[in-house]
């Protein structure tokens, strides 16, 4: 069994010296847990006291109306002002950094979240996006005064579409479950177009649980694709259940069991065959940059989540983007507005697409996001975006051959195959039959040592799953030390399951009470 | 690494696991990798080719609006531990984030009236069409009804959706500036799954939303009233929960976040207590934990994506977590004074805005109905050419409404937005240059072009809506 | 309930729902199985007096904090009772599923029906595997 790298645990300070405990855990995220971290959760609505302030309003430099009512007669003004917090500036900042302080993150360390791709987010991304000219600048202003913007989106239009191998491109979708739905909007527009109507949506039965909401809300049923003993699509289920009533398989290859489909072009094949799109779910882009595209799979479709192989911040669970790229005979059914190129080398929203499905959301879509993207994609170029690729499939491999070793994998064996793309998925059936702890005790133990777990109980095919992806970011020293703490926890279990069942210890708040949240949920704070 | 892996090289790794076939075998057709300093100066060589608000005098709005967005939000939107983590679905470590949504979701309540809302979902108009779905599955009905009022955008929104929520969507006209009462509640029967206004509505207008929510519930009972308001007119308009509106809306942008171009910002969403189990995206709640601390948790997860898969009520996983928090800190720095100093500021400035405007000739107001801090004027003569003349003074006027609506009676509408960063001043000068460039397009005008605009280049104006 | 049990005066649906037949009433509920997969009950939406229930078709659903999922009517008729209790206390689906946890009473349209559904150790047999 591996060595536990004793530089890795520290004392808590917050637990008292002759607890079962001390001695063995790790605060979050830094050396010890100050009582800052542990204090009691006030919300800004409990601070302040009537009368203060931090907005100063600018005078009233117009002359009013004699009668006031002129302005908003009385029964259509609010009869109580919003009861919001009454604080200083000073107060308003020492509560978010205070709550921000019980917050995990990314820049704080190792955050292995199986396909959302926790990759470092380059700070220049932050200044450039501010950087007035994009930053203030409004959606509605004329095209030739927003040109260095369209050529932005231009520019990363044509980007998305070489990485993809797709070249129509709409960059309007808000978030990878936006950009789902569109393609299966426009796959439904594409099949109205030619006079038919299909009624069926093929997913396989390890996609992500957006695919299938995704299908209900565009008016489709979802029928179910057997998985193979490799971890890829059942051919044989696939070609017993593709048939003219089906508008599109939905995929993602490699897929989230981090196996890549080595019959995609028979796949491919066979729903082609009965005129359906093949629809690529890019969760999980980040493994094939530069190496395989969609497109020359065979894809029609194509959505990208630029906050996660293109580096786009995640902001605690938003904002995200989610372009599409698309085959040409699904291109003229795109969201509008996109971006054209002129002769003259000017850009320009393009309205004009009478095919077009329409618009998914208000404006052109999360230029923010776009701005990073694109800083990334030039920063990164050719040889850089397949260089990421390479190294965030040699880092799942790598971190997957230690937790082969012994003491590690009898208990949580790999669910599929041998090697793995960018991320893979351990079984922790073993552990727990073994052990008697479950996948969930191992991710709060993992708390106590300052990582993030890497994700839960997905994809449902697998019992007790744990998929894992590391991505480029991290150094070979990060991977060792996060397979020595899991052979630590094991070990640990074996000793005294009960220290996992009861973890974590030292995080601002222990294991919370899900049930009473969503039996009697309280979702605001009580007010005066 | 690789010998612990037990291979030769990385690239047998891939070899191993993707066809040849399907091996892109030559380099991304993109440029080689540049230095943070090429990327810096490349960006903003692209930043200085657009005119944003700071390098002229904006009246444009339409959704999205100036306002001053104080240092502290900046800040805080930059702390790692905000900008960096995901959704937080281990809530022992994410603490901060949950708390947050749930402030959040404390001041939308507050704004709207409405005693539940969620932690965001992605802007205005997808928010709008994630109600109407809502109301399908609450309801079962299909027919969703729309004042002509609400916001062109949210109209093509929603319409694109409804053609996939397999329901159709038909649109009351306006009269005199606000949506017909007879004919919305003609329109709204036992068929009904939804009704929808927006408030203030596309063309300034305030709405009497209690009549319209009471006549779409007199006609159909279990119709869903859903508004789509700006956030910032709620802090002196009438609450829609006051008014009798099911469900609450609308385009958060306005609360601490930037134009950005039209994006990122947020959408938010608060319905009356119903409607809670059913309401798309993340809800934070708050609980204890075994030692008996006070908490948050993402909860009633159940009615997302993730779980009930097909028969969840949105597809939606993503809370716009970081613009929501910029949203409450906004809030929370306007105060509860001050978010009503702001709304009686802009009244008083809107007002003041649009006599300045229709005592120029050729400008009259669309409407008289009261305004908060966006009205609409009719320019007599080519608007487009108005507008460039405007801007070629350094005052961008406003939105040129035909452009977004496509509507042929909207032909001359200019939509004229106020923040507080527009003084009286800069209204003034508004006036000024407004009245000298009308004076000189007015059809019969000496010295100016008359009816005969140059040649529309596509793109010189924003771009045509088209009618989706 | 810890221990999974199935009584023999019980008929029993596929889709992991029971049915006590009395005369031409039902009463209908969820089995030990199916409260034991979806985990602690938060909210039992109760579907309306009068509303009409039919064979294989869903009638309700019910939530726990992990999983939604419906309730399959095993017989077809017309509901008369509805179990009130289970909006404060929805967990005593989980505590006593086939007592106290009862969902809705139906009074049967087709009391034929009941031909079609299993009794305690044929169900029993189908969670076998």
């Amino acid at each position: 069994m591996s060595e536990i790298d004793e530089n890795h645990l520290h004392a808590d300070p917050g637990i008292e010296a002759n607890h079962p405990h001390h001695g063995l855990a790790v605060a979050v995220g830094g050396p010890g847990e100050s009582p800052l971290q542990r204090e009691r959760a006030t919300t800004i609505f409990q601070k302040g006291a009537p009368g203060r302030r931090a907005f100063v309003c600018p005078e009233l430099d117009v002359p009013l109306p004699q009668d006031h009512e002129a302005l908003l007669p009385a029964r259509l003004r609010r009869a109580e002002p919003a009861r919001l917090p009454e604080v200083s500036e000073p107060e308003i900042v020492r509560h978010y950094v205070g709550i921000s302080k019980r917050n995990f993150d990314l820049d704080s360390g190792f955050y292995p979240l199986g396909s959302c791709t926790m990759k470092h987010n380059p700070r220049l991304h932050e200044r450039v996006a501010a950087l007035p000219g994009h930053a203030r600048l409004h959606p509605l202003q004329d095209g030739e005064r927003a040109q260095g913007a369209l050529e932005l989106m231009w520019n990363l239009q044509e980007a998305l579409g070489e990485v993809s191998g797709l070249p129509h491109v709409s960059l309007q979708p808000s978030a990878g479950s936006h950009g789902e739905l569109a393609g299966v909007l426009l796959t439904r527009a594409y099949h109205e177009d030619r006079g038919e109507t299909r009624h069926k949506v093929l997913t396989p039965d390890t996609a992500h649980g957006t695919n299938p909401a995704t299908v209900t809300m565009a008016g489709f049923q979802v029928v179910k694709v057997a998985t193979n003993d490799d971890g890829g699509i059942d051919v044989e289920d696939l070609r017993a259940k593709a048939d003219e009533d089906v508008a599109c398989l939905m995929l993602t290859n490699p897929n989230t069991l981090g196996v890549f489909d080595r019959n995609i072009a028979e796949i491919a094949e066979i729903v082609h065959g009965v005129g359906a799109t093949l629809y690529y779910d890019g969760a999980n882009l980040n493994a094939v940059m530069g190496i395989s595209r969609p497109g020359d799979m065979g894809f029609d479709i194509v959505h990208f989540n630029l906050h996660k192989s293109f580096t786009q911040p995640h902001g605690g669970g938003g904002p995200g983007s989610g372009p599409i790229a698309v085959s040409d005979r699904v291109a003229p059914y795109l969201p509008v507005p996109v971006v054209r190129r002129d002769g003259d080398g000017t850009f320009a929203l393009d309205h004009e697409r009478p095919k077009s499905i329409g618009r998914l959301r208000g404006f052109h879509g999360n230029y923010g996001c776009f701005v990073r993207a694109y800083a990334y994609i030039c920063s990164l170029g050719a040889d850089g975006l397949k260089d990421a690729s390479e190294v965030a499939v040699l880092n799942a491999n790598y971190l997957l051959a230690r937790l082969k070793r012994k003491g590690i994998a009898e208990q949580l064996p790999l669910a599929y195959g041998e090697l793995c793309m960018h991320e893979f998925v351990l079984s922790g059936g073993p552990m727990k039959r073994q052990l008697k702890i479950k996948t969930l005790d191992l991710a709060k133990r993992l708390l106590d040592f300052g990582f993030h777990p890497p994700t839960v109980y997905f994809p449902l095919l697998v019992d007790e799953a744990l998929m894992v992806e590391p991505t480029e970011t991290e150094t070979r020293e990060t991977l060792d030390a996060f397979a020595d703490a899991i052979a630590a926890i094991l070990a640990e279990a074996g000793r005294d399951p009960q220290i996992a069942l009861d973890a974590p210890y030292t995080t601002p708040v222990r294991r919370l009470d899900e049930v009473a949240a969503a039996k009697a949920p309280v979702i605001s704070q009580a007010l005066d | 690494m690789l010998a612990e892996i037990g291979v030769a090289s990385v690239e047998e790794i891939f070899e191993r696991q993707i066809p040849q076939a399907v091996r892109l075998g030559r380099e991304l057709d993109l440029p080689q990798g540049r230095t943070e300093q090429e990327v810096f100066s490349h960006l903003s060589e692209l930043a200085a080719r657009n005119v944003s608000a700071e390098q002229e005098l904006s009246f444009l709005g339409a959704g999205m609006y100036d306002h001053y967005v104080p240092a502290l939000v900046d800040m805080l939107m930059e702390r790692s531990e905000f900008l960096t983590p995901y959704t937080p679905y281990q809530p022992e470590i994410s603490q901060g984030g949950l708390q947050v949504m749930f402030e959040y979701q404390t001041a939308i309540c507050e704004l709207t009236g409405l005693p539940v809302s969620n932690a965001s979902v992605y802007e205005g108009p997808s928010a709008a069409a994630a109600a109407a779905y809502m109301a399908k599955l609450h309801n079962g009905r299909r027919r969703i009804v729309i004042s002509a009022g609400l916001h062109p955008h949210t109209a093509g929104t929603l319409r694109t959706l409804a053609h996939g929520y397999e329901m159709e969507v038909v649109e009351v006209p306006l009269r005199d500036g606000v949506t017909d009462l007879e004919a919305w509640s003609a329109a709204i029967g036992d068929d009904t799954s939804a009704a929808l206004f927006a408030q203030p509505n596309f063309y300034g207008a305030v709405e009497d939303a209690a009549a319209l929510s009471a006549a779409a519930k007199a006609t159909a009972g279990d119709a869903v009233v859903i508004a789509q308001a700006d956030p910032i007119a709620l802090g002196v308009l009438a609450t829609p929960g006051e008014c009798g509106v099911d469900v609450c809306v609308g385009e958060g942008q306005p609360l601490g976040n930037r134009l950005d171009f039209g994006g990122p910002s947020f959408g938010f969403f608060a319905a009356r207590e119903q409607y809670l189990r059913r309401m798309p995206g993340r809800i934070a709640g708050e609980t204890v934990d075994v030692d008996g601390r006070r908490g948050f948790v993402l909860t009633l997860q159940t009615r997302e994506q993730h779980i009930r898969r097909e028969k969840a009520t949105s597809n939606i996983c993503t809370a716009q977590a970081l613009n929501a928090l910029a949203g409450v800190v906004y809030l929370s720095w306007l105060g509860r004074r001050g978010l009503v100093e702001l709304g009686d500021l802009l009244l008083a400035r809107t007002h003041y805005a649009r006599e300045a405007l229709s005592a120029i000739e050729g400008v009259e107001p669309l409407h008289a109905q009261p305004v908060v801090r966006e009205f609409a004027v009719r320019v007599d003569g080519d608007l487009d050419a108005v507008r460039r003349r405007c801007i070629a003074a350094g005052v961008n006027p406003g939105v040129d409404a035909r452009a977004l609506s496509g509507r042929e009676q909207d032909e001359g509408v200019l939509l004229v937005a106020l923040t507080e960063r527009r003084s009286r001043a800069d209204i003034d000068r508004l006036a000024d240059v407004l009245r000298a460039a009308v004076a000189t397009e007015r059809p019969g005008a000496p010295g100016g072009d008359g009816g005969s605009a140059e040649p529309q280049k596509a793109g010189v104006a924003y771009p045509m809506a088209g009618h989706r | 309930m810890a221990e999974a049990s199935y009584p023999e005066d019980l008929l029993y649906h596929a889709e992991h729902d029971w049915a006590r037949i009395d005369g031409d009433l039902a009463t209908l509920g969820i089995t030990w199985y199916a409260q034991d997969s979806l985990g602690e009950v938060v909210f039992f939406d109760l579907p309306a007096v009068g509303a009409a229930v039919k064979k294989d078709e869903s009638y309700a659903e019910v939530e726990s904090v992990k999983a939604v999922s419906d309730v399959i009517a095993p017989l077809s008729g017309e509901i008369v009772e509805v179990n009130e209790t289970l909006t404060d206390a929805p967990q005593t689906i989980n505590e006593d599923p086939y007592g106290a946890g009862w969902l809705v009473k139906v009074r049967l349209a087709e009391p034929s029906e009941r031909e079609a559904l299993m009794d305690a150790s044929a169900y029993a047999a189908t969670l076998g595997g």
